[in-house]
């Protein structure tokens, strides 16, 4: 009971999903339709449900006292004032919701990858040795990549930004498109083995 | 007024990251759970406004559409996980969910990332045009221009045979095997150069911000 009705919804779900593709008309159409709601749904649940996990871990270190347990109250309190805001008056432009999206979550987003700027240089520094003929081919077109696209590029060679240019539209995208490729025939045998009940280990292996 | 004090309370969070390049300090560790608990709460109020209400509340409660309880009640039981008594229900909108996101992939997919690519793929190999091109005003770019379809088509199927894991990587088949292994160096290398300039674009946005919006220093 545990484990053969979440495979039959499994596979119900999915044939939906793959019949409604070859027999576009009712009732797979409307099916789909339907189905498309309801995961849109579900997985809002979902994350209330990653969020319910969220306060339960902030909680239970406000309980503990473990070292840093006042930063569990500052992300709480960020969430509380948030979200207390964002219901009162709504995600629309010019509410105080949109402000603090603009001057606290932006601001703090943009400096959390643009950190990664600093930390993937130094680790590009340390890592990237022209050891083999593949690790040179890697080096060589990344840098032509990156000097392509700055100022210096141009000033060196005027030739070096359309290079650049020329290694993402054509030697870029080759590798890419076989990257594509394997990843969708992959996609293709797992949602197979899902919807057949082959592959059982999203029901925690049993 | 409400403006200025916006620009002080960014400038000052972006201060607390990047404060991260020292060490890892109270600052950072301050705007880092800040940041937590604000991401969540935006898309917990982003996810709600435009897809909770308009496809759950609104329906069910306010025009009684009934079938819509199916997916509310899938939904009450993906939360029951939270509880470890009651957490196996969850298993049924977690079906649901995998069910039907691999039935959709699974099309999807092999739409436009396996039929459309190699469809993508099956061109004229040589360009007439380009090596007219090439002939008439010899040059790397004009070089580079006749050379194109061939290096895509050489380095798909090369990639795809480097994939193919159920032969031996030895002999002709070792060899195209390891050409492909140069086109996936390529374009990883030419993914790495692109994420570093998209990073490093974002970076100057953020210095801007601060000497221009905060400071002032610069126009």
């Amino acid at each position: 009971m545990k484990k053969e009705i979440p495979l039959l919804i499994t596979f119900i779900a999915g044939m939906v999903m793959i019949l409604q593709f070859f027999i576009p008309h009712r009732p797979f159409s409307d099916l789909q339709q339907l189905f498309n709601t309801w995961f849109l749904i579900i997985t809002v649940f979902a994350m209330i449900l990653g969020l319910g996990n969220l306060f339960k871990v902030h909680t239970k270190r406000l309980q503990r006292r473990p070292k840093g347990w006042w930063y569990s109250i500052v992300l709480l309190a960020g969430f509380a004032i948030m979200f207390t805001v964002g219901m009162v008056w709504g995600p629309a432009r010019g509410t105080p919701f949109d402000y603090l999206f603009w001057n606290v979550h932006i601001p703090m987003s943009s400096m959390m990858f643009a950190l990664l700027a600093f930390f993937v240089a130094s680790a590009s520094y340390r890592a990237f040795r022209a050891r083999t003929p593949e690790a040179t081919l890697l080096l060589v077109s990344a840098i032509l990549v990156m000097i392509g696209r700055v100022p210096l590029g141009n000033y060196i060679w005027n030739k070096l930004p359309l290079i650049g240019d020329w290694i993402m539209s054509y030697p870029n995208m080759a590798g890419q498109r076989a990257i594509m490729i394997g990843i969708a025939l992959g996609i293709v045998s797992t949602s197979l083995r899902i919807i057949l009940g082959i592959e059982r280990t999203y029901l925690s292996g049993k | 007024m409400i403006e200025t004090l916006g620009i002080w309370i960014a400038a000052l969070l972006t201060l607390c990251i990047l404060s991260f390049l020292y060490k890892d300090n109270p600052f950072y560790k301050f705007a880092e759970h800040l940041f937590v608990g604000v991401s969540a709460a935006y898309w917990a109020v982003y996810y709600y406004f435009n897809i909770l209400y308009p496809n759950l509340i609104q329906p069910l409660f306010g025009h009684g559409q009934l079938l819509l309880i199916i997916p509310l009640v899938l939904g009450i039981m993906m939360i029951m996980r939270l509880f470890a008594k009651v957490g196996w229900v969850s298993r049924w909108p977690l079906a649901f969910i995998v069910g039907s996101y691999s039935g959709y992939n699974l099309i999807t997919y092999l739409q436009s990332n396996a039929v459309d690519q190699v469809r993508a793929t099956l061109v004229p190999f040589i360009q007439i045009e380009s090596w007219k091109n090439l002939f008439t005003n010899p040059g790397v770019m004009t070089f580079l221009d006749a050379i194109a379809i061939p290096v895509v088509v050489v380095g798909v199927i090369s990639g795809v045979i480097y994939f193919f894991f159920s032969k031996e990587h030895k002999g002709v088949f070792g060899g195209v095997a390891r050409i492909g292994v140069w086109f996936l160096m390529i374009a990883f290398g030419a993914s790495f150069g692109y994420t570093v300039m998209a990073r490093i674009s974002l970076l100057i946005g953020r210095v801007y911000f601060l000497l221009h919006d905060w400071l002032g220093l610069i126009q």
